[in-house]
Order: C-alpha cells, then structure tokens, then sequence
C-alpha cells in the first residue's frame, strides 16, 4: 500500500473559519472588531492628553485636528477620543467577562441536567422555564441600586441572567451526546459522572458554546450599556459607551458629536458580533450541519 | 372540553411562575440594605418603631410575604414610602395608560412593519431588495432604542425642528411619533428576520411543492398555503417581544420625559422607593406572565399539534 491517502481531517476551528471565510460580512466584522480592539487598547497612547485631563481653553470644542481633539472634548474639556476608547475597555471587558460568567454557568447546569436526565432534568428544565418569564432587566437594576454600582457586581449579575438560553440548548446537545458509544467506553472505564461530563461531553460542545459566546457578548454590551445609560452602570472616573451616550445625548444640543462618536462605536461593535454570531451559526451549528447532510 | 383542559393546565402551569416572581422580588428588596425610613435626620426611636409596626416590619419575613401576596390579590400593592399622598398602586393605574399607549402601539407597528418587510424579503430571497432588508434588520438589532432615541431627536427635533424632543404635551399623536419609532425600531427587525428565516422554510416545504406543481399561481400560494405556518414562530415570538418592548420603554420613557410607568420605576429605584419598585417590578413581571400564557393558549389553537402534544 503505498498509495498516499488524502485524509480530510477537518478540526473544528478550522471548519470554522473555512466557512466563516467565505462570508463576507462576518470577515469584515472580524476584521473591523480586530481593528476596534487594538484601536481601544493602544488609540489612548497616541492621543496627548490622559482621560482625565481638563483642557481648560477647550471646553465643549468640536471635532479638531489642530488641537489634537479629533473627536473633540465633553462639557468639563475632556478628550472625546480618548473617553471613548476607555469606555471601549470597559464595555468589551464587560462583553467578554460576563459572558465567560454565564458561558460557565449555563454549560454546567446544561450539561448536567441533560446528562443525568429523568427527574432531575424535567426539574432543572422547570426552574429554566419559570426563570425565563422573569423580567431580569428588573433585577438587574434593583441588584445595582440596592447592593452598590461596583463593576464586579456588574459582571456577576449580568452573566447570571443571561445563561439561560446557553443550558437549553447545551442540554440538548447533551442529550444527543449521551448515547453515543464513547460515553458508553468511559462509563464502562470506571469513569465518574462529573469526570464523563467534564471531560467527555463538554469538549465536544465547543462548537456551540462558541456560537453563543459570539451571541452572548452583544447581548451583554447591550445591557451594560443600558445600565450604564439610566446612570446605574460604571460610575465616574470609569466610563463605558453607554455611560458616554447617556452624557452624550444631554448635551446633543450644544455639542452632538458628544452623542454621535460614542453612539457610532457601540452600535458598529453590536453590529460586528452579531454578524460574527450569525457567521458561526451558520459555520457550527449542528442543526445546520445535519440539513446539509440530508 | 379537551380545549377546557388545555386552558385550564395552561393558567396552572402558570401560578409557580408568578409565585417565584413575587418571592424573588420580595426578598431582594428586603435583603436590600439600608430601610425605608433612613433619612439624614434620623427619626427618634419610638417614632421609627411606630412607622416599623404600622407598616408590618417587625413581622416574621414569611408572614410578611404571605400578607404581600393576599394585598396583590386585592390589587393592594401597599404605601409608597416618596411620594406620601398616594399608595403604590395609584402611581401604577397613573402611569400604566401611558406606557400601555406607547408600548401598544411600539408592538402594533412592529408586526405589521416587520411582518411585511420579511414577507418581501423571503420572497425575494437572494436578491438586491433581500440583501437591503437583511442589512436593515441588522442595524435594527444592533442600535439599541438608548441609542436610537436621542439620534432620532437630534435629527427630527433639533436640526430639522419637525418633532417635539419629549414631553406628553396634551396627548397630541406628534408627541408620540418619535418615542414610538425609537421603540418599536429593533422590533421591525427582529421580527422581519424572523419572518423571512420563517417563510423561506416553509416555501421550500413539500406541501408548497406539491401547490406549486398544481400549478396555483404564487399569489394563491403565498396568501392561502405559506402565511399562516409562516407566522405560527411570530406568534410566539410576542412574549418575549412584550417584555423587550416592557424593557425599552423605561428608558425611552426616560428619555422623552414621558410620565409613564418605566418612569416611576427608575425614580423609584434611585429614591430607594422599596414598594413602589417592588409593586412596579410585580405588576410588570404579572403582565409578561400573562402575555406569554396567552401566546402559549392561542398557539395552541391555531396549531392543533402542540394541544395533542401534551
């Protein structure tokens, strides 16, 4: 046999990004978020003035190169640009943290209630039921007036109302998965429960739980921002781009670009995860793999 | 008497929602720290232990909750601690007309707007108009009402001076122009996204095949085959449609100065208002519940599967 075989080992990620490649609007999204990121981390050196610097000569000047505002400065003379790029750390930290909160939560309590089924599961599914007609956005907001606006709580209570549709649809996964023949071998191995879930049925939900990530995280911008925009989020010095278009649309009158720089950021980084999310649907979801295979 | 018993599983299944709500909510609020009567002056003692036994505090927590739940029963949501001359559920009956016109409304356009755009588009599918209305709907979940709000102000109010920027004025239809756009906006397009993924699937389904290999022209096929399976997802998409909308207008309501409910929670939430908030929270969380079991009782009529399901 020397016949040389072509095998067409396809790894997940590189699946992935093979179909992803080929739609264009979530590769300019990846791009343009590549882009953002590394604008919000290092756009802050390039600007002379520190995000917290009063310029006392340019209070609520517009957009001006020579001055070095280009994005100009807010009603107390502080840099535009400059705020809008801390407030870009603050919400993608928020994005991703939150969302690696409820990511764990929600593939826990999915993965478990699928995997030891019958009662158990029928209850954890109750408790998924009841928890979804909640009206969290509320709770979220009590959580923040009443326990303190600190942004570890932010994090905490954002991730935790937000892992709900991740344990669906992991639970159903695991309920497929469960009957396979390798879950059989490692039971038959000795394994313990949480040793076949962890180690055997989480990994091969890795390419959904990266298609909810990528859902996940615009949802949780979103809401950081609207907490953020009732003056409940981040609190002064920090800001974020939903604290930013709160102080931006009270001084549109006199000074839109307040409104309009924050505004266009939050809404095209929305724009870009949600159309990254969409792509890797397309790209991972098994529902969609099992229609081409029909 | 199946459909009887349909309905009736269906309010059951309902009450351990609604319980867990209450308890939820009562207990957040009272492990809340801080009381509601911590003033900067603070009150002698036998004067706060008078306010404590009037209004039931020093009641074991669980007796507290039981009587909470017995005065919603009566419609009683309690005292407000601000606003003194009136009780929480005065403010709610003030607020909720207003909040229910606009978020009435909001959801009325939504799905007639959305309904329509999405039909064209999966009628289209994979042309130039297909492309726009996707693009559309995108933007349309990507800008959130926050954001649309004061941008619309800022264009129709303040550059082209068309709009009011706010206020309820006499209840004229132009004051409630904007607020309802920048409402019912992500709704268009979630819902037009959800029609089209939703059409396109049952057009390529056996029994349109089948129409279509009869010979019926697209039109009869369309209004008399595709619509009603089609809109069977959008049907129940109005629960959490409902709650988004619920959602939005707290703060569209905050930003238009309307006096509506979203309002009065805010307001109550920053003054440490304990019962309005909880009462908003209740009667709020009273009416997704509702919306969702009636999504859940008329689905199943129209889709007879899901009562045979169960």
């Amino acid at each position: 046999m020397t016949t040389k075989v072509t095998t067409h080992t396809n790894s997940l990620l590189g699946d992935a990004w093979n179909t992803l490649k080929k739609n264009r609007a979530a590769l300019v999204s990846v791009t343009t978020m590549a882009t953002m990121i590394a604008l919000v981390i290092f756009g802050p050196l390039l600007s002379p003035y520190a995000v917290d610097q009063t310029d006392w000569y340019q209070i609520s000047s517009r957009p001006n190169l020579a001055s070095g505002h280009i994005f100009g400065t807010d009603d107390l003379g502080r840099d535009l640009f400059v705020r809008v790029m801390y407030g870009g750390r603050v919400s993608l930290m928020v994005g991703i943290v939150a969302t690696i909160v409820s990511v764990i939560i929600g593939v826990t309590y999915g993965s478990i209630s699928g995997f030891i089924g019958g009662k158990t599961d029928a209850l954890m599914m109750r408790v998924v039921d009841v928890l979804y007609a909640m009206p969290f956005l509320f709770f979220v907001i009590l959580l923040m007036v009443f326990f303190g606006r600190s942004i570890l709580l932010i994090f905490v209570a954002i991730g935790a109302v937000n892992w709900l549709d991740i344990a669906r649809i992991v639970r159903g996964q695991t309920l497929n998965l469960k009957g396979k023949e390798f879950v059989d071998a490692a039971r038959a191995g000795g394994a313990s429960t949480l040793r076949i879930v962890f180690k055997h049925i989480v990994p091969n939900l890795l390419g959904l739980v990266v298609v909810y990530v990528a859902l996940t995280v615009p949802q949780v911008i979103l809401v950081e921002s609207f907490l953020s925009f009732l003056g409940l989020g981040v609190q002064e010095p920090m800001t974020s781009w939903g604290a930013l278009v709160n102080q931006g649309a009270r001084q549109m009158e006199t000074s839109p670009w307040m409104l309009l720089f924050p505004a266009m950021f939050l809404a095209t980084t929305l724009f870009c995860f949600n159309f990254i999310g969409d792509g890797l649907r397309d790209a991972l979801d098994p529902k969609d793999r099992t229609r081409e295979e029909e | 008497m199946n459909s009887l018993k349909f309905v009736f599983s269906r309010l059951l299944g309902a009450v351990p929602t609604l319980l867990a709500l209450i308890c939820l909510a009562f207990f957040l609020v009272k492990a809340a720290p801080g009381g509601p009567f911590d003033m900067e002056r603070s009150l002698p003692e036998e004067v706060e232990a008078n306010l404590r036994a009037a209004y039931n505090l020093d009641d074991p927590l669980p007796k507290q909750l039981l009587k909470y739940i017995g005065d919603i029963m009566r419609g009683d949501f309690g005292p407000s601690f601000q606003y003194r001359d009136f009780n929480v559920t005065e403010l709610i009956m003030s607020g909720f007309p207003v909040s229910l016109r606009l978020g009435g409304a909001a959801i009325l356009i939504a799905l007639f707007f959305g309904a329509i755009i999405g039909t064209i588009a999966a009628l289209n599918q994979n042309t130039k108009t297909d492309y726009l209305v996707m693009f559309f709907g995108m933007t349309g979940i990507s800008i959130p009402n926050f954001v649309m709000a004061p941008l619309l102000i800022l264009l129709f109010s303040i550059f082209l001076r068309w709009l009011p920027s706010g206020g309820l004025g006499g209840g004229e239809i132009n004051n409630m122009i904007l607020p309802v756009t920048a409402l019912a906006f992500p709704q268009v397009a979630y819902i037009a996204r959800l029609t089209r993924g939703s059409m396109i699937e049952v057009l390529s389904s056996n029994f349109v095949r089948t129409a279509r290999a009869q010979g019926l022209p697209t039109r009869t096929i369309v209004l008399k085959h595709v619509l009603k399976p089609t809109f069977l997802p959008i049907v129940s998409y109005l629960g959490p449609a409902t709650a988004a909308i619920i959602t939005g207008s707290v703060v569209v309501e905050q930003i238009f100065g309307l006096p509506g409910l979203g309002r009065y929670f805010v307001q109550g939430a920053l003054n440490r208002d304990y019962t309005l908030v909880l009462g908003v929270v209740v009667f709020y969380g009273c009416l997704i519940i509702f919306f969702n079991l009636l999504v859940d009782i008329i689905y199943g009529f129209i889709d007879p599967r899901i009562k045979s399901n169960r």
